[in-house]
This record gives C-alpha cells, sequence and structure tokens, in this order.
C-alpha cells in the first residue's frame, strides 16, 4: 500500500475513477502513514479519521454509481487549522480557541467537498499564521521531515510538512507574506500563494484581512495547480473576492512552455544574507529556464528593500483589529470567571493567557501603529511604501512576464535557533513580501538542496490574475530538474 | 439626586447655547448591514444571528446594497453632498455587545456630507426658519443589546451578571451629525425639538425607517455647550443619550442649559462627559467621562472594497425623491384652508402623517385634525407619550368621526368611545355597542324626559311660553343630563320648543 503514499494526486484521482483502488483504501493509507510519522512531524493537530473515511465512502458511492468526478475525487488533502470546518475543532494554532468548533464551512472547505477531496485532518501552524517557522504554535512545533531538527517553515509549516511526510498528497496552507511558500521551499515541495481575491477568505480565521490569502500544496506543479482550481473562483460572501474567471493553470502547468518568456530575475533578492547555496541553486535555474528558450533580464525593485518593513507595519495593524473578537464572550477560552471578575476583567485575563508572546508582540506593534498621533507616520506610512512596491511591479510588468527570485534567503534553521530573535526571523520572508503586499500570485518550487543538504526554493511571481504564468515557469523548471534528477527533489529525502 | 439649577430666562441672559445634534437611524431594511439576518423587532433573543453579525473567527461582512441606497437618499433629502468614492473604517474599542470589538462605520469618508435641513420655530416675532447645518450622515452598523440584571442602576456596574442579544448587532445605522448650531438662544430646545421632528418626518417620507424614538429605531444624542456671549469661544460641552423622544430632546437640552449654567455661574467647570437622560425625573445623569484622548484607532475596514455610487445612479435616486416635507406642508396648507400657524401646531405635535392617514381612511382634514390635535394630543401629554403611541389608529379615528357625522354619537359620547378604544375594548363601532353609548333618537323617550323637565323648572317654561327662546338652554341641560348625555343636543332643543308653544 506504500505506493499509494507516494502518488501523485493525478495518479491517486485516476486510479479511483477506475476503480484500481478505492477511495477509502487511499484515505486509510495516509491515516496509517500519519499514525506511523506523525508523533515525529507533529504536522497534524487533529486527525478526522471518521469523517474522512465517510467521504472517501461517498466519493467510492459516486464511482460506484457512475458519477461524473472531479479531477481530485477521492484524493485525500491536509487543512491548515485557520479554515473552519463545521464541527471539527479549529485553533488556529492558538490556546485561545482551544475546544472551538466552528458552526460552519469556510468557502475553500465548501469546495474541497463538492469536489470530493477527503479532508484528513487539521495542521499545525504559528498561532494566527504569526510565524515562519510553526514554532509559535501552542500545541508545540512541527518538525521538517528532511531533518527533525530543523523548522518547516511557517506559518503552514503543518500542511507543508504533511505533503513532505508523504502524510497526504494535497495540503491547502494560508499566505500573508510568505506563509505558504517559505514552508513548500524548505520541505522540498511545491506551494502557491494566488492573487489576493482569487481564493475565498470566508471562514479563514484572519490575521491581517489585506493580505491573507489561501493556497495549495502538492508535491508536483500540476497537483498545485489541481487544487488550485479546485478552491479558487468567485465568492459573493467575500466583498474582496474577485469575479473575473480562474486563470487556466492547470493548462499552463501541462504546457511548461516557457519558450519567448520574459523572465526578470530580481536584483534586489540576492546578495548578502542570501546563502551561497541558495544563490548557486538559483543561478542554476535561471540557466535551465535561459535553455528552454526563456529571455533572462535582470529587473531592479528598488523598494523591496522596505517590504519588511511596511509588512510588519500593516500586518500587526490589521491583526490588532482582527484578533479584537477573542473575547471569552463567545467561544473560545474563557478564563477567571469567577462570578468576582468584570466583563472587562474576564475579556483581560482570557487574552493575557490565551495568546502566546509574538501575538501579543503582533498586536501591541499594531495598536502603537495605528494609535492617534502615530497613525500617520506608521500605518499611513506603510500603506505609501505599499503602493510604491505595487508601482514597481507595475514597472516591470512592461518589460518583463514574470519576476523570480529564491522563495527564502536561507535552508531551514534549527529549531529554537531564531526564537529569541524577531527580526532574524521575520528576514525568513524577505523574498516572498513584496508580492504578498502587492497582491498577485507567486510560486515556489523545488531547485536543490543548499550548502547544508536540504531543500531550496525557486520563487515566481507574476501579474494580478496572471496566475497560470506562474505554474507555466515552475513547471518548466521542475520539468527539466526531473530530467537530471530522475524524480522529484523529495526522492533525496531520507526516508522517515 | 438632581443639580442645583438656575432659572432658563436667566440661563438666556447670560449665555449663549451651542448644540449639536447626533441622530442615529435604524434603518428598515429587510436584511442587516453586512450579513443576511432578518431585522425584525422583539424577535426572540439570539435568533437572528449567523457567524458574521456574532463576529465568529472567519466570518466576513457584505454590504448590504439597499442600506447603501438608503443613506444616499437621506443624504438627497438632506441637501447634501454624495461621496463618489468611499470606505468603511473600523472603530475599535471593546465592549461585551460588541461581537468583534469593533465596529464598521466610517470615518473621513462618510457617504454623505455638507446638507442643511430648516425648521420653522414660533418665536415671539412669529414663525423663524431656522437652517440646521448637516456635517455628514454615514453608514454603520448597530451594537447587541445588553441587559444588566441586578443593581439598582441598570447599567453594567454593580450588576449581578449581563445578558446580550446580538439580533441587533448588525442592524444598518444611519448616524446623522449636525454641525455646531449658533444662534438659536432661547429658542434652542424648540430648535431642536423641531430639527428631529422635521427629520422623523423626513425619514418617514422615505420609507427608509419606521422612526420609533421609544423602540429605539431613531435615538438622539444631544451635545450642548454654553459660552458667554456669540463671540466668545465654545465652552466644553456634554453629550446627553437616551433622550428617546421629541418631548424629551427640548425637556434635555432646556435641563442640561440649566445645570450648566448653574456651574458656570458657581465657577465650576463643565466636565466633558456623557450624561444620561432620564425622562421619568427629567433630569440627566453623568454617565462615562469622554476625553478627547479616546483613541478608536480608525483604519479603512480591510475586509471591504470602497462603495463607489455612479453619478447615474446618484440622479436617479434623487429623480425619485418623495416631495420634501417643507413643500408638502405648504400644499397642504392650502389645500386645507389653514394658516401657517395651524399648520405649524400640526407638525409640531407630531401629527401631520396621524391626519394625513385619517384623512385617507375617509375622514375630512378639518375633523382628523381636530381629533388628533384636540382629544388625542391631550390623552398623550397625559400619559407622557408620543401621540403616534397612543393604542388607537388613523383607521379607528376615522371609524369614529364617520360615527359622529352618522348621528350616532356626539363629541361627548365619541370620547367615552375613545377611552375604550384606548383601553383595548376593540374598534369604535364595537366598544360603542358594549358600553351602549348611541345618542337617543327615539323622539318618545325624548318627550318623557322632556316633559319631566318641564315639571321641574316651570318658571323656564313660562318664559319660553312667553317668547323668551334663550331660557331653553337650561330645559335642554336638564334633559341631557337626564339621558347621561346620549340625546342629540339639537333635537332636544327643537322638542322643547315645539312642547311649549314655540
Amino acid at each position: 500500500m506504500s505506493d499509494l503514499i507516494h502518488a501523485s494526486a493525478v495518479e491517486l484521482a485516476a486510479q479511483i475513477a477506475n476503480k484500481t483502488v478505492s477511495a477509502v483504501e487511499v484515505a486509510q493509507a495516509h491515516l496509517d502513514r500519519i499514525a506511523e510519522v506523525d508523533g515525529r512531524v507533529n504536522a497534524f493537530l487533529y486527525v478526522d479519521g471518521d469523517g474522512a473515511l465517510e467521504q472517501a465512502r461517498a466519493v467510492d458511492h459516486a464511482v460506484a454509481s457512475g458519477q461524473a468526478l472531479s479531477p481530485l475525487a477521492g484524493v485525500p488533502l491536509a487543512l491548515k487549522d485557520v479554515l473552519t470546518q463545521t464541527g471539527v475543532p479549529t485553533t488556529a494554532g492558538s490556546k485561545i480557541l482551544e475546544g472551538w468548533r466552528p458552526p460552519y464551512d469556510a468557502t475553500v472547505v465548501e469546495r474541497l467537498r463538492d469536489a470530493g477531496v477527503v479532508i484528513l485532518g487539521k495542521t499545525n501552524m504559528d498561532e494566527f499564521a504569526m510565524g515562519s517557522s510553526t514554532e509559535n504554535s501552542a500545541y508545540g512545533p512541527t518538525h521538517n521531515p528532511w531533518d527533525l531538527e530543523r523548522i518547516p517553515g511557517g506559518s503552514s509549516g503543518g500542511s507543508a510538512a504533511a505533503v513532505s511526510a508523504y502524510e497526504a498528497p494535497l495540503a491547502i496552507g494560508t499566505d500573508t507574506g510568505g506563509s505558504i511558500r517559505q514552508p513548500a521551499a524548505v520541505t522540498g515541495i511545491v506551494g502557491a500563494k494566488p492573487t489576493y481575491g482569487a481564493v475565498s477568505r470566508y471562514g479563514l480565521v484572519a490575521f491581517s484581512s489585506s493580505l491573507d490569502q489561501a493556497g495549495p500544496f502538492a508535491r508536483t506543479v500540476v497537483d498545485t495547480a489541481l487544487l488550485h482550481s479546485v478552491i479558487a473562483g468567485h465568492d459573493p460572501r467575500d466583498s474582496t473576492s474577485i469575479k473575473e474567471p480562474v486563470p487556466d493553470v492547470v493548462g499552463a502547468a501541462k504546457s511548461a512552455d516557457v519558450s519567448k518568456m520574459r523572465i526578470g530575475v530580481v536584483r534586489e533578492l540576492s546578495g548578502e544574507g542570501y546563502q551561497p547555496g541558495v544563490q548557486a541553486r538559483f543561478d542554476e535555474a535561471v540557466e535551465l529556464l535561459r535553455a528552454q528558450g526563456a529571455e533572462i533580464i535582470e529587473i531592479s525593485c528598488p523598494s523591496f528593500t522596505y517590504a519588511l518593513g511596511a509588512y510588519y507595519l500593516i500586518a500587526p495593524s490589521e491583526c490588532s483589529s482582527n484578533l479584537a473578537r477573542f473575547d471569552a464572550m463567545r467561544f473560545g477560552l474563557r478564563t477567571d470567571d469567577n462570578g468576582e471578575l468584570s466583563a472587562e476583567d474576564v475579556m483581560r485575563h482570557t487574552r493575557a493567557a490565551g495568546f502566546g508572546p509574538e501575538v501579543k508582540r503582533r498586536i501591541i506593534l499594531g495598536t502603537y501603529a495605528l494609535s492617534s498621533g502615530y497613525y500617520d507616520a506608521y500605518y499611513g506610512q506603510a500603506q505609501k511604501v505599499r503602493t510604491l512596491i505595487t508601482r514597481d511591479f507595475e514597472a516591470a510588468w512592461a518589460s518583463v512576464d514574470v519576476l523570480i527570485s529564491p522563495t527564502t534567503p536561507t535552508e531551514p534553521f534549527r529549531i529554537g535557533e531564531r526564537v529569541n530573535d524577531p527580526v532574524a526571523m521575520y528576514k525568513a520572508d524577505l523574498c516572498t513580501l513584496p508580492s504578498s503586499l502587492y497582491g498577485g500570485p507567486a510560486i515556489s518550487v523545488p531547485i536543490g538542496l543548499g550548502d547544508e543538504n536540504l531543500p531550496v526554493g525557486l520563487q515566481v511571481m507574476a501579474p494580478v490574475m496572471a496566475d497560470d504564468q506562474v505554474y507555466r515557469v515552475a513547471s518548466a523548471v521542475e520539468k527539466a530538474l526531473a530530467q537530471q534528477w530522475g524524480g522529484l527533489l523529495l526522492d533525496q529525502a531520507v526516508a522517515l | 439626586m438632581s443639580a442645583p439649577l438656575i432659572d432658563f430666562d436667566e440661563v438666556i441672559a447670560n449665555f449663549d447655547p451651542v448644540l449639536g445634534l447626533e441622530v442615529h437611524v435604524e434603518l428598515g431594511t429587510a436584511s442587516k448591514m453586512f450579513c443576511g439576518c432578518a431585522t425584525e423587532f422583539g424577535a426572540e433573543p439570539n435568533t437572528q444571528v449567523c457567524p458574521t453579525c456574532l463576529g465568529l473567527p472567519g466570518s466576513l461582512p457584505v454590504v448590504n446594497g439597499t442600506a447603501v441606497e438608503s443613506a444616499i437618499r437621506i443624504g438627497l433629502a438632506l441637501n447634501c453632498s454624495i461621496a463618489s468614492w468611499c470606505r468603511f473604517a473600523r472603530k475599535n474599542y471593546f465592549y461585551p455587545d460588541m461581537p468583534k470589538n469593533f465596529q464598521t462605520s466610517q470615518y473621513d469618508e462618510p457617504i454623505c456630507f455638507e446638507g442643511y435641513l430648516d425648521v420653522d420655530v414660533e418665536t415671539d416675532e412669529g414663525t423663524r426658519t431656522f437652517r440646521v447645518e448637516i456635517e455628514r450622515a454615514h453608514m454603520e452598523e448597530d451594537t447587541g443589546k445588553s441587559l444588566h440584571v441586578g443593581g439598582s442602576t441598570g447599567r453594567i456596574h454593580g450588576a449581578d451578571f449581563s445578558l446580550v442579544d446580538y439580533n441587533r448587532a448588525g442592524i444598518p445605522l444611519i448616524e446623522i451629525v449636525t454641525k455646531p448650531l449658533e444662534g438659536a438662544g432661547k429658542y434652542a430646545p424648540e430648535v431642536a425639538k423641531a430639527y428631529v421632528g422635521a427629520l422623523r418626518d423626513l425619514l418617514r417620507g422615505l420609507g427608509v425607517s419606521d422612526v420609533k424614538m421609544e423602540q429605539g429605531s431613531l435615538r438622539c444624542d444631544v451635545n450642548l455647550s454654553l459660552r458667554t456671549s456669540p463671540d466668545a469661544p465654545l465652552g466644553t460641552r456634554t453629550e446627553t443619550k437616551n433622550v428617546n423622544s421629541l418631548r424629551s430632546v427640548e425637556r434635555a437640552i432646556r435641563y442640561e442649559m440649566q445645570r450648566q449654567a448653574a456651574l458656570l455661574a458657581d465657577g465650576t467647570a463643565i466636565i466633558q462627559e456623557t450624561r444620561h437622560w432620564h425622562e421619568d425625573t427629567g433630569v440627566t445623569t453623568s454617565g462615562r467621562v469622554k476625553s478627547d484622548a479616546e483613541d478608536y484607532r480608525y483604519f479603512p475596514e480591510p475586509d471591504l472594497v470602497p462603495v463607489a455610487p455612479s453619478a447615474e445612479w446618484i440622479e436617479q435616486l434623487r429623480s425619485q425623491l418623495p416631495e420634501p416635507p417643507a413643500e408638502r406642508s405648504k400644499r397642504l396648507r392650502q389645500e386645507w384652508g389653514i394658516s401657517e400657524k395651524e399648520m405649524q401646531s400640526v407638525i409640531n405635535a407630531g401629527a401631520l402623517d396621524l391626519v394625513l392617514a385619517t384623512i385617507a381612511e375617509g375622514a375630512d382634514p378639518a375633523a382628523s385634525r381636530k381629533w388628533w390635535l384636540g382629544e388625542l394630543a391631550r390623552r398623550a401629554n397625559d400619559e407622557g407619550v408620543e401621540l403616534e403611541s397612543l393604542a388607537i389608529t388613523a383607521k379607528q379615528v376615522a371609524d369614529l368621526e364617520a360615527l359622529v357625522q352618522s348621528g350616532r354619537l356626539n363629541d361627548k359620547l365619541a370620547r367615552q368611545v375613545i377611552d375604550g378604544v384606548l383601553a383595548g375594548e376593540g374598534e369604535p363601532a364595537a366598544v360603542a355597542d358594549s358600553r351602549g353609548l348611541q345618542i337617543v333618537s327615539d323622539d318618545s323617550a325624548l318627550l318623557a324626559a322632556i316633559n319631566e323637565a318641564i315639571a321641574a323648572d316651570p318658571d323656564a317654561a313660562q318664559k319660553i311660553r312667553d317668547g323668551k327662546v334663550a331660557a331653553a338652554g337650561a330645559l335642554v341641560g336638564a334633559v341631557m343630563k337626564a339621558t347621561q348625555g346620549q340625546a342629540d343636543a339639537g333635537r332636544v332643543r327643537e322638542l322643547v320648543l315645539q312642547e311649549l308653544g314655540q
């Protein structure tokens, strides 16, 4: 059965559809794998075995009765614990939501169900998606399957690790400043942040509303594109949802044709602070693209240098407001409600006990940045920087079709290594922040191992609603490297 | 508990009041501002809620298009400019009845701005028009409703526990804010009352809200400060809340003027604070101290896209506005053939819509005005409620008038029927039946009473026989008394004269 856990989503869907294997067998194989390895990886916060098998049975029933199936029917998936699923515990990695079972499905979950995707359970994450290592989870860190001493990236570290550890062929993450792309890079898999507004945020527990975007993880670019096409599309329940049709990401991923494409290398996303091994793999990937007929152009985006500062004002500002609702009144944790304390004091005690240090740090940062008298200097200024970054992108689109960079400046660091140095931790997102602030699509695809024999990713960024372009380029890189390696990068990982 | 006050005339002699009014209007949309929940008043607590209006994690708002349309129509009716592009903003503060601990409102980009409403007030020099300038009208959502149980004040401090009903959370509100209203002098309380009354009529005419002050669908906060002269800088203001009737608007302002003047005359500084109006005792009491430093950390709502009404849509809405109340009252005054002062008394009594509704039910204009401004106004005043809150409908008043016109009731009996209707005894005809109220029209029954009266007052009878017809009044009165008012006085008079050979 072990080939079931190593199969791609495309292969599994085909085997389920032609009855070579049942969806229940596929789900069970993955539940067994989770039971076998997750004690060491800690990718899952909640495994919904009964729910998964029930969904799988429904798919098998549909297969038996000859119903038309979606391209991912019966394929198992790991869901980041920041999306609501009716009746299934949803914590967002925080103590403050411990025990909360949402009464409603996120739109993403609804679409997954409609497509017959089997949800195995909820994955670990940095608390409220704030972090780059999954060490900020209230439920312990997730371990990188490549090296259990290393971080799996974050905040969607649980989802990335689950896919990397063959616990699921597909996963959903969310990306606010790099929380899909950076974990994908450091766990050697593919992860995409769709155009902001392409995937509904309804049911996504908000960190930073103007940046949050759910997206797909998989081990191949085509699988990632298939999942993208299932979850994307207009949702009237999300006012920021885009009405235009979803670009043909699957077609682009299958074509992998980059001949005559103009690909820009971002000058500002290289140099000091970039590990030599990361830079070397990146330079090799550039040559691979050139060899396939792409035109490579160096592009300067001077405002990208300020992305980190702008991001750490905008995201905390929005989070300080978004997280105000965790007040012990209607759901989640309630502390010291002993009949003596006032409602305000119970709120205070609950928030003090329920939020972790990084969340508190960002609430305080954001509260300060929005304060009267400081608003213009901080939040207002950050929004101006955001506009400048957007202009850099728009200027680039005059001469190139996509921009590329390393996904992260370094290979994954050791668990515990940066916990006491928030700024060093924040720098893990240096390359991914600009397109988050801009709102365009971006993907990370594996391009080899770095100095420490750990995965390195290539980031591809494209104009708003040109999601197909990032898949096209990622797929071209994946194909070229597969020829060199005789398979996926992940095949080089030591078995767990 | 009540503060020292000084005489109103003395206030006016020494101080100049500056008013500011913030009116919150609950829109009568079928669904809430940002979700599809129903908005029915008085439903079982927490039955009209969903993830969005409960602020559950992951939920998102979607703007109610009808609410935007209502906001624009209100703005147009108030002569406001309409923003071609504006955003919602988050107003951040913690309170248990606010699900998200921020209110989705508008801050520096209101949808309507810079308008006015003219109101007429009776002054010593005749009717004078005051222009109340509108600074802005913006959209926002209502909070939930807290019920504080235990404790003496009904407020959160001292309560044993509190219950929160989130049915109201997310109901669309329009907040209409005036510019500081200066120069009203001693008429400030009347101007404020006339403004709120005119605003209420305007909103009702637009059909955007049921504008029931006692149910909270129209709420008024009154800002007031005093200064020593119109040239002096503005004084420290207080904001009085819980002003839930037109009468209260006037009374609360009058009270605050007298209270503040007493403090200022005594050399005591006014504290900038929120105060609560108490309808029963007629005083305001101190609430929360509100400093300018209160920081709501407003920022543009990232979960919503900007509202950008097209010029075509705005013009279409403008062209469909109903007749403005001022023009309507002018037209009606001409139709009814009454003076401006008479019309003003109808408007000030809050009776215009009721009178119109009564006319629509078949009564004639004069009779409709007579009932609402006379007997019914007196009842409302006795009960201390708004005219429209009386337990009698326009239809019932019209029916009552029809009974009078048919000769079945006279005015005295009609008043008894009103007693019955207000007491919930049913429709006017049914009340008249069950109470046995009917003009005695049987001449033989009347003649018996007339002959008794003649026998009891032979002097009067003789005078009439001698041609002094005026003396009939005493005998008619006696008959009316004997028949407990159920006779038609005109018929009694005819019969008396006939019996005595006149």
